[in-house]
């Protein structure tokens, strides 16, 4: 499978992570797209190792490192996840909303 | 056309509708399973590339864990009611289009790179399997295993100190 088509997908799936995160007002879909983009990014460093793996076929190690940094980032996601998950609970605690917009004073 | 390029396919329009449908439903009950629709496309596309440690990891870690733990919060403010009015149509319209110019911006650059006119290996290959995986993650990488354990601690003690109530 040429990696042009995998870069085409993994771009198309970062843009739509965009527009979510540009357009909606709720800071839980915000989250979630936050999400989906790091897995576009995760999707297209799987395919670059497998790239790898297929140009220099002798070694048998080539292409495990990037797996290896995708396996990071999803380690570094489920941490990022649950302190952010924390931060929108007292964000509701406090202001009984999840609207972003109640948040452009930084204060409060 | 062979079952690889047909799975191929499938697996990329179940990702980018189910990826569409997480921006564009109301409910965010709705969103939170197509976005676990979408990590089971994404999963599908791991095994697709032989990369079935990942896969796995994948299922269990977004799908299962992350995803339930939006599933909770959402359930637990009581958000699954849809109540997003929507304000202002130009601010969407004016996201969509800046999100497209992205993306034909970032197509249109690396469409025509040297490092894309190689070859993703489908369905061979062993960098993916877990005795490889295993082998250059205690070794080479054993230092930012280790690093990570401790950012999880760190994570631990940072969600419980914020989600306290004072």
């Amino acid at each position: 499978m040429p990696i042009n088509y995998y870069i085409v997908l993994a771009l198309a799936l970062f843009s739509i992570g965009i527009v979510g995160v540009l357009t909606r007002r709720n800071a839980i879909i915000v989250f979630m797209c936050i999400e989906l983009m790091l897995n576009s990014v995760n999707l297209l460093l799987v395919a670059f190792s497998k790239m790898q793996a297929a140009k220099n076929a002798a070694v048998t190690v080539a292409g495990t490192d990037g797996q290896l940094f995708v396996f990071f980032i999803m380690v570094v996601a489920a941490a990022e996840v649950s302190v952010g998950l924390a931060i929108i609970v007292m964000m509701y605690r406090n202001i009984h909303s999840v609207d972003i917009n109640f948040l452009n004073r930084l204060k409060h | 056309m062979s079952i690889t390029q047909i799975l191929f396919w499938i697996l990329t329009v179940a990702a980018l509708f189910s990826a569409i449908m997480v921006v564009s439903s109301k409910n965010p009950v709705h969103s939170v399973l197509w976005l676990v629709a979408t990590f089971f496309a994404i999963s599908g596309h791991y095994i697709l590339l032989n990369a079935q440690f990942l896969a796995i990891v994948n299922i269990i870690v977004y799908a299962g864990a992350i995803m339930v733990l939006f599933l909770f919060v959402i359930m637990l403010m009581n958000l699954n009611k849809s109540a997003e009015p929507i304000k202002n149509r130009w601010l969407q319209i004016v996201g969509i289009v800046s999100g497209g110019c992205l993306l034909l911006v970032l197509v249109a650059a690396l469409r025509n790179t040297e490092v894309a006119k190689n070859i993703a290996e489908v369905n061979t290959g062993d960098a993916g399997l877990i005795k490889n995986l295993g082998k250059e993650l205690f070794t080479t990488f054993v230092v930012p295993f280790e690093i990570s354990s401790i950012l999880f601690l760190s994570a631990m003690v940072g969600a419980v100190v914020i989600g306290k109530k004072d």
